[in-house]
């Protein structure tokens, strides 16, 4: 269980070492936004296979999407993808998600830290950004923003907050050394079924399944940066996928990326989970990407 | 692949791409990297989010959806065409005071012992040469270091130590570098530097950039002190010159 203040992420430092971060799946995060009216960048709470008990001193709008954890307002059921006014003295509650990983809990004016480097995203190795460089604790108060809440009415389209529990091969693209390193590799990756293991956090997941080695096998590259969704083949054979707060750069053979509209089903993802591969082009890729991005931008 | 020069761009997944300079670690290679970033960032191409540098590499992160791969791959075409022609501004050469040995170099004995040579040997040929920053990563602030003396090139420890505080230089192998924060590692550490390489709280949090150049600076104990003395009183300035 891992409760973490995550906004879009940190842009622009990269170039230092400073890891993007921001939530593991977007799409969820996105939505629980757009439903409280907050702007697109506005930090949430990531709440990682179960969820917190908040209590309220101020009226605020809350809306949760991602996984299902059985919410509930004093102790009444609620729904997930819908914005609710909370009264003062009121608390939310959260379970364990009965399906997928995530959920992402969205207040009206935005969760408000302080800003570190452009960003309200946690950064837990460094132990900066979010709520004190810490996940939440029992007993943590947060504070919000002051901006006035126009959370949206009614409903969200029910196949949009579905998008990230999409059953099905997960779709990949070859990545930089597939060419000179991974070609064997990359099909190893697209002929047989992986568990995410017990070894995956924020950072990556390690998947256990087939042998995925590069050839020559001993092969290191020299240290280039990846990107959220960058499949590794390290020698050892079980690859890695790259996650939110993802070291910046790697040595490891980059031999394959998700296509960025299958991230926020990685984040969905729980230990245990099993999941295939096929592969998509550049071209279709960025087809389903700009349509993705064409209907959040009509629903804001 | 690009006109002009001996580049090869690869897709990232769809929003990203990857233009290689060179297969080598060299300032040659590097010093591409450079120009071409600075040429990029010159065109200021609507729809690039970042641009991140490495040893032999440059990755562009874009928003497809914004500006498409073949347009993108057009503007990348146009900044490497007069890549020679373009003038870095003046590298930065910045002084990292370093106290050497005994509680801050704990490994200190143990390198002179396998190299065959003094503690003061170690130091000297340590401060004795500089340094290129060719890339930052693995950590916010951690800089790869090219130009480490083959004299001083000592392997990893056999068991790494679980703490290593910030601030502490080490030689692992062929590299030496300097922990920007507290990590385990299996460096051997010899010394110790009181300037922050990373401070999240700071306007500038990064003491280092791509493309910088340092020295290394022996001081003592006392000087160490005082450096600190005066970061905390946020009036340290680390001493700096143009190239």
């Amino acid at each position: 269980m891992l409760t973490t203040v995550q906004d879009s992420g940190r842009i622009g430092y990269q170039q230092y070492g400073m890891p993007v971060g921001g939530p593991m799946d977007e799409l969820s995060y996105r939505l629980a936004n757009l439903l409280v009216g907050n702007p697109e960048g506005a930090a949430c709470l990531e709440a990682t296979i179960a969820g917190p008990e908040i209590m309220f001193e101020k009226e605020v709008w809350v809306a949760i999407s991602g996984a299902d954890m059985q919410p509930q307002i004093n102790g009444k059921g609620i729904r997930n993808n819908k914005a609710y006014l909370m009264k003062r003295g009121s608390i939310l509650s959260l379970g364990f998600a009965n399906l997928g990983c995530r959920s992402y809990i969205a207040f009206s004016g935005g969760i408000d830290v302080p800003v570190v480097m452009g960003s309200r995203s946690t950064y837990l190795t460094g132990k900066t950004g979010g709520f004190r460089g810490r996940a939440l604790m029992e007993g943590d108060k947060l504070m919000l923003g002051e901006e006035e809440a126009k959370p949206l009415t009614g409903n969200l389209p029910p196949e949009i907050a579905q998008l990230p529990f999409a059953t099905g091969p997960i779709r990949i693209l070859p990545g930089p050394e597939t060419g000179s390193l991974g070609l064997e590799a990359l099909k190893s990756l697209l002929n047989s079924t992986f568990a995410i293991s017990m070894n995956s956090n924020r950072m990556g997941y390690r998947l256990e399944g087939a042998v995925v080695k590069p050839e020559p096998e001993s092969s290191n590259i020299i240290s280039a940066p990846v990107t959220m969704g960058t499949i590794q083949a390290p020698a050892g054979g079980e690859p890695i996928i790259l996650m939110a707060d993802r070291q910046t750069t790697g040595g490891y053979p980059r031999i394959a990326v998700v296509a960025s509209i299958d991230l926020p089903r990685l984040g969905q993802l729980q230990p245990g989970d099993k999941i295939t591969f096929e592969e998509i082009s550049l071209e279709d890729a960025q087809i389903l990407l700009r349509e993705r991005i064409k209907l959040l931008d009509e629903m804001g | 692949m690009l006109k002009g020069e001996n580049m090869k761009i690869y897709p990232a997944g769809d929003m990203a791409v990857v233009v290689k300079t060179g297969s080598d670690i060299s300032p040659g290679t590097n010093r591409k990297v450079r120009q071409l970033l600075f040429a990029l960032q010159k065109q200021a191409i609507q729809g690039v989010t970042e641009i991140v540098p490495a040893y032999n590499e440059l990755m562009i992160f874009y928003q497809p959806w914004v500006v498409a791969f073949e347009t993108l791959l057009d503007r990348i075409d146009k900044a490497a065409v007069s890549l020679e022609e373009i003038s870095l501004p003046p590298a930065r050469l910045v002084h990292i005071p370093v106290s050497y040995g005994e509680e801050f170099g704990p490994d200190l004995r143990h390198v002179a012992d396998t190299k065959a040579i003094s503690h003061q040997d170690v130091i000297d040929i340590h401060t004795g040469t500089s340094y290129l920053v060719y890339m930052l990563g693995f950590a916010p602030g951690f800089c790869y270091l090219g130009g480490l003396d083959g004299r001083l090139s000592t392997p990893r420890k056999e068991n790494p130590r679980t703490r290593i505080p910030a601030g502490s230089v080490g030689i692992g192998g062929d590299q030496t570098g300097i922990y920007p924060l507290e990590s385990p590692g299996g460096w051997q550490i010899i010394g110790r530097t009181p300037l922050k390489l990373f401070d999240p709280d700071s306007t500038e949090p990064f003491l280092l950039s791509p493309g910088d150049t340092i020295r290394f600076q022996q001081i003592d104990s006392q000087e160490y002190q005082q450096i600190m003395d005066q970061i905390e009183q946020k009036v340290y300035k680390p001493k700096t010159e143009s190239l």
